[in-house]
């Protein structure tokens, strides 16, 4: 075999006539959504090990109360309400953004918010009480682990609010330009992937714990 | 500290004391003298060579994925010093703790050190080293002008910078951890780990993993939306597919070890009980999740070296590489595999023998993909026309070791013989052969074949040769006995031994770290010889070696845009086939080029981070809520700022590749 086969690719002659280079402005796609996509991915590997955390001391109660003893559904059946709504408003407030209508966008946003903001109050409202009847996180394996999963959703919750109002400002400076649009839809990904995650926070740690 | 208001101090100052400033360690007092000179003539040369405005603006705020590559590097080298000197010191103790004598080292230096040494060599030597390498040559051989993400790509290396700085900063401030570079609990938690020792490595850890995660995220999104176009994904560089599944791996194994340190930084500041011994806590728990982690962290590293040794046989063989595709699976089955292996790490827990049977096999099983891919580098190199440059020697250097390294890690997957072979010196020599063996001369052989790239001028042959030689053969000394030593059952982080019989293979083991020490000293050299020299050992052409991939059809150093056009792809090796159809450089027409600002951003991001890690690991309440406040404000401050791009004018590009041309 002569040296010539082996290293010209493709079978291609030295003759074809080929085009190596662009000669017009060539502009690759913008890579924010897949970029953020991968964040949240990241993100839920995050969540996955503190379920599985969850899911190995989640029985560990110690001596201490157990999940049946201390969690109260009938608050987070409001909260998981509240959540929920909060993502069929962001829903509504992208529709708008899509229809560049930035005064009802912003409407919606604020909705949202205010629907999160009762969701993390609501949250708050739980932890107190648990720690005031000495069901800390520092009271059992089960408590820790509690604490942590739900703690750290609720730390992702006020993150997106604190997000959201940041959004508003901007939006309200600089209107629904291309780079505020594609924001609102980087913080919608994230808003829609903490209802996810916390559907399985309600089913796995509440629903589980108190049907158990 | 002051002695009127000791609740003000201890808001201030938190738990750090004079106490904690280790003046009475002659050892801590010479390194530190050692570093304080050093760090004065650094910093006095560039202030009297006024270097630092240039500093600041041509590289701390750059943006450039070339740039920024390159200063992942320099950080990698400087910490492998450290890391080396750890080595250095644990074989000299070793070497000499027999009997009566006690060595050199107190048991609780000794213990840091071979703390201090894991940690900085894997996080701050290999992973940095890896990431200059695919942050400089991704983008150029998929044919774009930067990385998806330019700022994010600064940020990442500035906070990797970041948590580096806080493992220094343990030397002379505090302890460090105590530990294994693993931190395995209850010996981690705070009973048992008071002091300051594991929180430095906790945060240390936690900020640089930040900058990790992101930077995978970004290379990821490159490699997806950035290749020019007609390179498909079977057409994309060898180098370029392993740096995908790398940072498929980052982005896949990071956020466990983020989740994983900040459950045991939990324990230890907020009381809870995941990994204590009490209260329900599961330490297992912890030693699972770490290696989730920590198994594919090895590939991560090992992967782009894979790819290096691709490019630089095929490149130095004059032949296209054999069994492309197979690489390409090869890679994939690894990257699969290698997160259903982390149970090896400790068949000792007692899961059974299924489960142990289970992942015995899978990790016998990764070494099928990896010998398809040996074999594909000797059958590239077979008939081809080698050129036995620096880079090509750390080629075969890598196939003889590599294989020996391969062959005791599937001894090792063999429960039974794990049982007797788990946390002994015959492990500390199979993973230092892997990892030195397989790493680290990937990162030698990628070092002296992209250096022309990034510089214009190729290294020293003749102290590159001298530096292989001194390396290879003293990692054969340094580990070889290692495995006999572990064979008879010396298990590691031993600081003194009884039985004198042992001594001469620690001998030898010390004479083999010598030899790398020099190794290490005519690398040095080897830079400084070929920057005196560099008139001599420039390359005008921008393909000194007679490259395949699109690294090459541009200058050396390449512009700022990388390609004053973007390049059409019609084939793997594609810089290849547009020399075999005569292309040039294009003279004329260009157009106005779209590039992102430069931006500090991420320096004050990472020094508020640095500020923010030092203040939680003391318990400073105060500077610590400051600084994360500071830091919030600062990122959100920078989403403020929407004007982020600019145009080269076509004719200062059009100027630019004259003076190239013309070269």
């Amino acid at each position: 075999m002569s040296d010539m086969t082996m290293t010209v690719g493709g079978g291609s002659g030295a003759q074809e006539a080929l085009n190596f280079h662009v000669a017009e402005d060539h502009h690759p796609e913008n890579a924010t959504l897949l970029g953020f996509w991968l964040y949240l991915m990241s993100d839920c590997l995050i969540f996955a090990c503190l379920f599985a955390t969850y899911g190995v001391l989640g029985r560990e109660y110690a001596g201490g109360p157990s999940a049946q003893q201390v969690l109260e559904l009938p608050i987070v059946a409001v909260n998981t309400t509240l959540l929920l709504l909060s993502s069929i408003t962001y829903g509504f407030a992208v529709l708008e953004m899509q229809h560049n209508r930035r005064g009802p966008m912003m409407a919606w946003l604020i909705v949202t918010w205010l629907l999160g903001a009762g969701f993390i109050t609501l949250e708050l409202t739980e932890f107190t009480h648990l720690v005031s009847i000495g069901a800390g996180p520092g009271r059992s394996a089960f408590l820790s682990s509690f604490f942590t999963l739900v703690g750290t959703h609720g730390l992702h919750v006020t993150s997106g609010l604190i997000w959201m109002i940041v959004l508003l400002v901007q939006v309200g400076k600089k209107g629904l330009i291309p780079a505020n649009k594609r924001r609102l839809m980087c913080l919608s990904m994230f808003w829609h992937f903490l209802d996810v995650v916390w559907v399985g926070v309600f089913s796995f740690v509440y629903l589980m714990g108190v049907l158990a | 500290m002051t002695e009127h208001s000791p609740d003000l101090a201890k808001l201030i100052f938190g738990r750090l004391s004079l106490d904690d400033i280790p003046y009475h360690e002659p050892i801590l007092i010479f390194t530190f003298i050692g570093v304080a000179i050093g760090a004065i003539v650094v910093l006095g040369a560039i202030t009297y060579y006024r270097k630092w405005g240039y500093l600041w603006s041509e590289w701390f705020t750059s943006v450039d994925h070339k740039k920024i590559g390159i200063m992942y590097i320099v950080l990698a080298l400087i910490m492998l010093l450290r890391g080396f000197a750890d080595a250095l010191m644990m074989r000299g103790q070793q070497a000499v703790a027999f009997g009566a004598h006690e060595g050199y080292l107190p048991a609780s230096h000794y213990d840091q050190i071979f703390t201090a040494h894991g940690t900085i060599m894997i996080f701050f030597v290999a992973m940095p080293f890896i990431t200059g390498l695919i942050n400089f040559v991704m983008p150029l051989q998929i044919g774009s002008r930067d990385v998806a993400f330019p700022f994010l790509n600064n940020f990442s290396f500035w906070m990797t910078v970041s948590g580096a700085l806080l493992v220094m900063a343990s030397l002379f401030i505090g302890v460090f951890a105590r530990t294994g570079w693993l931190a395995y609990p209850p010996l981690s938690e705070l009973p048992a780990s008071p002091d300051s020792g594991v929180d430095y490595w906790i945060w240390g850890l936690q900020i640089a993993g930040v900058g990790t995660t992101l930077s995978g995220i970004n290379m990821i999104a490159t490699i997806v939306k950035m290749r020019a176009p007609g390179m498909t994904m079977m057409k994309m560089p060898i180098f370029t597919w392993t740096a995908l599944l790398a940072n498929v791996l980052i982005v896949a194994a990071f956020p466990v070890l983020t989740a994983t340190l900040a459950l045991l930084a939990l324990d230890r500041y907020a009381g809870t009980h995941f990994f204590t011994n009490d209260l329900g806590g599961n330490y297992m728990m912890y030693i699972n999740l770490i290696w989730v982690w920590g198994h594919p962290e090895v590939y991560i590293l090992v992967l782009p070296a894979f790819g290096v040794y691709s490019e630089v046989t095929s490149t130095f063989s004059r032949k296209r590489l054999f069994g492309y595709a197979s690489m390409v699976y090869a890679t994939v089955v690894i990257a699969v595999l290698s997160y259903l292996v982390w149970l090896h790490h400790f068949f000792t827990m007692g899961s059974g023998a299924s489960v142990n049977s289970f992942f015995g096999i899978t990790t016998m099983i990764i070494s099928i993909p990896t010998g398809a891919k040996i074999f594909n580098w000797m059958f590239t190199m077979y008939r081809g026309r080698i050129v036995y440059d620096v880079a090509m020697l750390w080629v075969v250097a890598f196939i003889v070791t590599f294989v020996i390294g391969g062959m005791t890690g599937v001894l090792l997957a063999v429960p039974p013989a794990d049982f007797e072979l788990h946390n002994s010196l015959f492990l500390i020599a199979h993973f230092h052969n892997v990892i030195i063996g397989g790493v680290l001369f990937g990162m030698f052989a990628g070092v002296n074949y992209w250096f022309p790239k990034a510089f214009g001028f190729r290294l020293d042959p003749f102290w590159g040769k001298v530096s292989f030689w001194f390396w290879v053969v003293g990692f054969y000394f340094a580990f070889m006995p290692l495995y006999l030593l572990g064979l008879m059952g010396v298990t590691r982080r031993l600081r003194h031994f009884d039985d004198a019989s042992l001594q001469i293979w620690f001998q030898l083991a010390a004479f083999g770290a010598i030899l790398i020490l020099l190794g290490i000293a005519a690398m040095i050299v080897q830079f400084a010889v070929s920057i005196l020299h560099r008139e001599k050992l420039r390359d005008s052409t921008g393909d000194p070696w007679h490259g395949r991939t699109l690294e090459w059809s541009t200058s050396s150093p390449p512009p700022p845009y990388n390609f004053a056009f973007t390049p059409q792809v019609h084939d793997i090796d594609a810089w290849w086939q547009m020399k075999q159809h005569n292309w040039r450089r294009p003279v004329q027409g260009f157009l106005p080029i779209h590039m992102p600002k430069n931006t500090g951003t991420g320096v004050y991001l990472a020094v508020l981070s640095f500020i923010f890690g030092f203040a939680m690991v003391w318990y400073m309440w105060l500077i610590a809520a400051i600084s994360f406040v500071a830091l919030l404000a600062v990122a959100i401050h920078h989403t403020f700022n929407y004007d982020r791009d600019y145009y080269i004018p076509a004719d200062e590009v059009g100027r630019v590749e004259a003076v190239r041309a013309g070269a």
